[in-house]
C-alpha cells in the first residue's frame, strides 16, 4: 500500500509540475519564437541549461537557494511559506526548473513552424496580438502543446537526482517513484522494484508513443499542404520560363 | 478628392528604397515593376507589416505613419484589406470561419460589405463548409480576397494575388476582380509585374524600378510614354477604353464604341454595354490622308496629329493621333511616309487599324 501512495504522490507531482510549466513555458516559448531581441541567445541558453546540467548540480544550487538561509528560502519564510527544502513544494519547484527545457523546446519549435505569414494575415484582419495568439498561434501549435505536456509529465515522473538532493526521502512528502525503486533495490526487495519499474516503463512508453503519433499525424497533414504548394511553385516556375 | 500619400525610405546597403507616391483615393492603382524593385516593400509598409524608417503614409485625412512625429499605427488598427501572393488561409478553420475571422471584429454598423453579396460575386457559396486544404489554388485565392474585403476596408492592398496561379486560373479570377471594382467603391493598390493584369485592371499606374519611382499617372496616359511603352510590351501601343455597342452575329463581329467612334472586332462574348479595354499596337496602324474607300481594312478612325516622335527603330516615326477628347492612338510608320504625306502637328488624318487586342 505504501507503493500506491508513492505512485499517487508521483502523479500529483507530475501533474502539478506540467500544469505550472505550461503556464510559464508558453509565454517564454512564444517570446523566444517571435523576438528579434539581442537577449534571445542569452535567454535561450538559460532555458536550455537545466537540460545539460547534471541533476546533482542543479539540485545542489537549488538546495542552497531554497534552504532557510538561501535567498528564495528566506523570502518564502518571510511571506509565511516556511522552509521549502525537503518539502513537496520545494520538490515541485526544483522539478519544474529541471523540466523547463523539455517543455519550452517543443512549444518554441511549434510556434516557429507556424511561420510569420499566418500571424501577418491575422494582423491585417484586425486581430491584435492577444487575439492572434489565441485564435491563430495556439490552434496551429496544438500538437506542440500535446508534445510539451507529455514530455513535461514523463520527465517529471522520471526525476531522481534533483528530488533526492532537494527533497530527500520523506514518505508521503518527497518520496517519489524513482526514489522508491532505489529504496526497494537497496533493501533487496526486487519484487516490488519490478512492479514499480515496469509501471514506469509502460507509462513512459505510452507517453512517447502518444508524442510520436501526434507528430506523425501533424507531419502527414503538413505533407498534404506542402504538396499543394509544390504544384503552385511549379506553376510559378513555368510562368517564368 | 482624397488621396493616398506615401513616402517610403529604407537603406539596406544592397537595397535602397526612396519612393514618394501620390495615388488617387479611388479605383485601382497598380504598382508595376520587375521582381526586387521594391513594390512589395511599399505595399507591406502601407499595411504596417514593415516599419520603414523616415517614412510617411496617409489615406484621406488619416495618417498611419509619420516617422517625424513618431506616429506608427500597427497593422491591426489600420482599416486595410491585404491579399497575399499565396492565399494563406488559416488551415485550422473552414472557409466560412476564414471569412468571418476579420468580419467578426468589425462593429456591425461599420460593415458595409455584405457577406452574401461577396460570396455571390466570388462564387463562394458552395465552398463555405470546406477546409482550405480541399480547395483549388484559384478557389483559395478567391476566399482570401473575400476574407480581406469583409473587414470593410478603406483600402485594399493586393500583392501579386494571381502570380502563384497558372494561366487558366488567372483568367478565371481576373473577371472577378473587375466585377469587384465595379461593385464596390474600395480603392485598391495592386502590385504586379504582369503587363496584362495591369493593363486590364488598373486606372492609375506607378512604375517602380530599383527602389525608385519612374513614372506615375493615369494608365492610358502613362502607356503612351515611350520608355513605358517598350517596358510594357514589345513595341509601342495605345490603350483605348471601349464599351460593347452591338453584336453583329451575321458578320461574326462585335461593334465597340470608343466615345463616339466605332470599331469592329471579331465577335466577343460580353453583353452589350459592358466596359472593356483594348490595346492597339502602333505597328498595326497605317495612315491615310483621305478615308480609303476600297480597302480591306474596315476600321478607320479620323483624328488629328498631335505629335511626331522618334521611334526605337531606325527610319521609323511614332505619330500620336488624337481621336477623341480623352483618347490617343499611336501609329508607327516610316520616316519616308511621314515626309511623303507631309505630316505635321495639326494634320487631319485617317487611321486604319489592322488589329485590336482585347484585354
Amino acid at each position: 500500500m505504501a507503493d500506491l501512495s508513492v505512485i499517487w504522490l508521483t502523479l500529483k507531482l507530475a501533474l502539478i509540475v506540467t500544469f505550472i510549466l505550461l503556464l510559464i513555458a508558453t509565454p517564454l516559448a512564444w517570446w523566444l519564437s517571435q523576438t528579434t531581441s539581442r537577449l534571445k541567445p542569452l535567454i535561450g541558453s538559460l532555458c536550455t541549461l537545466p537540460m545539460v546540467l547534471p541533476p546533482t548540480v542543479l539540485g545542489f544550487y537549488l538546495l542552497l537557494l531554497l534552504s532557510p538561509n538561501g535567498g528564495i528560502g528566506q523570502f518564502a519564510e518571510y511571506i509565511g511559506f516556511g522552509s521549502l527544502a525537503f518539502t513537496f513544494t520545494g520538490v515541485a519547484i526544483a522539478c519544474a526548473l529541471h523540466t523547463l527545457p523539455f517543455v519550452v523546446q517543443p512549444l518554441q519549435n511549434a510556434f516557429e513552424a507556424i511561420g510569420k505569414r499566418p500571424l501577418e494575415v491575422a494582423a491585417t484582419l484586425r486581430a491584435g496580438p492577444i487575439a492572434t495568439f489565441w485564435q491563430v498561434a495556439f490552434p496551429l501549435a496544438k500538437p506542440g502543446f500535446f508534445s510539451a505536456a507529455i514530455m513535461g509529465f514523463c520527465h517529471t515522473i522520471g526525476e531522481f537526482g534533483v528530488v533526492l538532493m532537494i527533497g530527500g526521502n520523506i514518505p508521503g512528502e518527497t518520496r517519489v517513484l524513482s526514489i522508491e525503486i532505489y529504496n526497494h533495490v537497496e533493501a533487496m526487495e526486487y519484487q516490488q522494484a519490478h512492479w514499480l519499474a515496469g509501471t514506469m516503463m509502460l507509462v513512459s512508453f505510452i507517453g512517447l508513443l502518444l508524442i510520436y503519433c501526434i507528430n506523425y499525424q501533424a507531419s502527414r497533414n503538413k505533407k498534404v499542404t506542402n504538396n499543394n504548394s509544390v504544384t503552385t511553385n511549379k506553376a510559378l516556375t513555368e510562368q517564368y520560363l | 478628392m482624397s488621396r493616398i500619400n506615401a513616402h517610403f525610405q529604407v537603406d539596406h546597403g544592397d537595397f535602397n528604397l526612396d519612393i514618394k507616391l501620390s495615388l488617387p483615393g479611388q479605383g485601382v492603382s497598380a504598382l508595376f515593376g520587375p521582381s526586387g524593385s521594391g513594390k512589395t516593400s511599399c505595399l507591406r509598409a502601407m499595411a504596417g507589416l514593415e516599419k520603414l524608417p523616415n517614412s510617411y503614409f496617409s489615406i484621406a485625412d488619416e495618417v498611419w505613419q509619420d516617422s517625424e512625429k513618431d506616429i506608427f499605427v500597427p497593422p491591426y488598427q489600420r482599416e486595410i484589406g491585404y491579399v497575399f501572393q499565396e492565399a494563406s488561409l488559416f488551415k485550422h478553420l473552414n472557409v466560412r470561419d476564414n471569412l468571418n475571422f476579420g468580419r467578426q471584429r468589425i462593429a456591425p454598423n461599420k460593415r458595409n460589405v455584405d457577406i452574401d453579396h461577396i460570396c455571390d460575386i466570388l462564387s463562394l457559396n458552395a465552398l463555405l463548409d470546406r477546409p482550405p486544404a480541399s480547395l483549388s489554388g484559384g478557389e483559395r485565392q478567391r476566399v482570401a480576397i473575400a476574407r480581406a474585403l469583409l473587414t470593410s476596408p478603406k483600402l485594399l492592398l493586393m500583392d501579386e494575388p494571381l502570380s502563384a496561379l497558372d494561366h487558366s486560373l488567372k483568367s478565371e479570377i481576373l473577371p472577378y476582380l473587375e466585377n469587384l471594382q465595379q461593385a464596390l467603391s474600395i480603392p485598391m493598390i495592386y502590385v504586379s509585374h504582369s503587363p496584362d493584369e495591369v493593363a486590364r485592371l488598373a486606372d492609375h499606374i506607378a512604375i517602380i524600378d530599383k527602389g525608385r519611382l519612374l513614372k506615375s499617372g493615369a494608365l492610358a496616359q502613362v502607356m503612351l510614354d515611350a520608355e513605358v511603352g517598350t517596358r510594357f510590351y514589345d513595341g509601342r501601343s495605345s490603350m483605348l477604353f471601349a464599351k460593347v455597342n452591338a453584336h453583329q452575329p451575321e458578320d461574326y463581329l462585335t461593334e465597340l464604341a470608343i466615345d463616339n467612334l466605332r470599331l469592329s472586332v471579331p465577335q466577343i462574348d460580353k453583353p452589350v454595354n459592358s466596359k472593356l479595354r483594348c490595346r492597339i499596337n502602333a505597328k498595326d496602324v497605317s495612315l491615310c490622308l483621305t478615308p480609303a474607300q476600297y480597302s480591306s481594312i474596315g476600321n478607320v478612325l479620323a483624328g488629328i496629329v498631335i505629335n511626331i516622335e522618334a521611334s526605337d527603330t531606325l527610319g521609323e516615326r511614332i505619330i500620336c493621333i488624337k481621336i477623341s477628347a480623352h483618347q490617343t492612338l499611336l501609329a508607327q510608320i516610316t520616316y519616308a511616309s511621314t515626309k511623303r504625306l507631309n505630316l505635321r502637328q495639326g494634320s487631319p488624318i485617317w487611321a486604319q487599324i489592322k488589329s485590336v487586342v482585347i484585354l
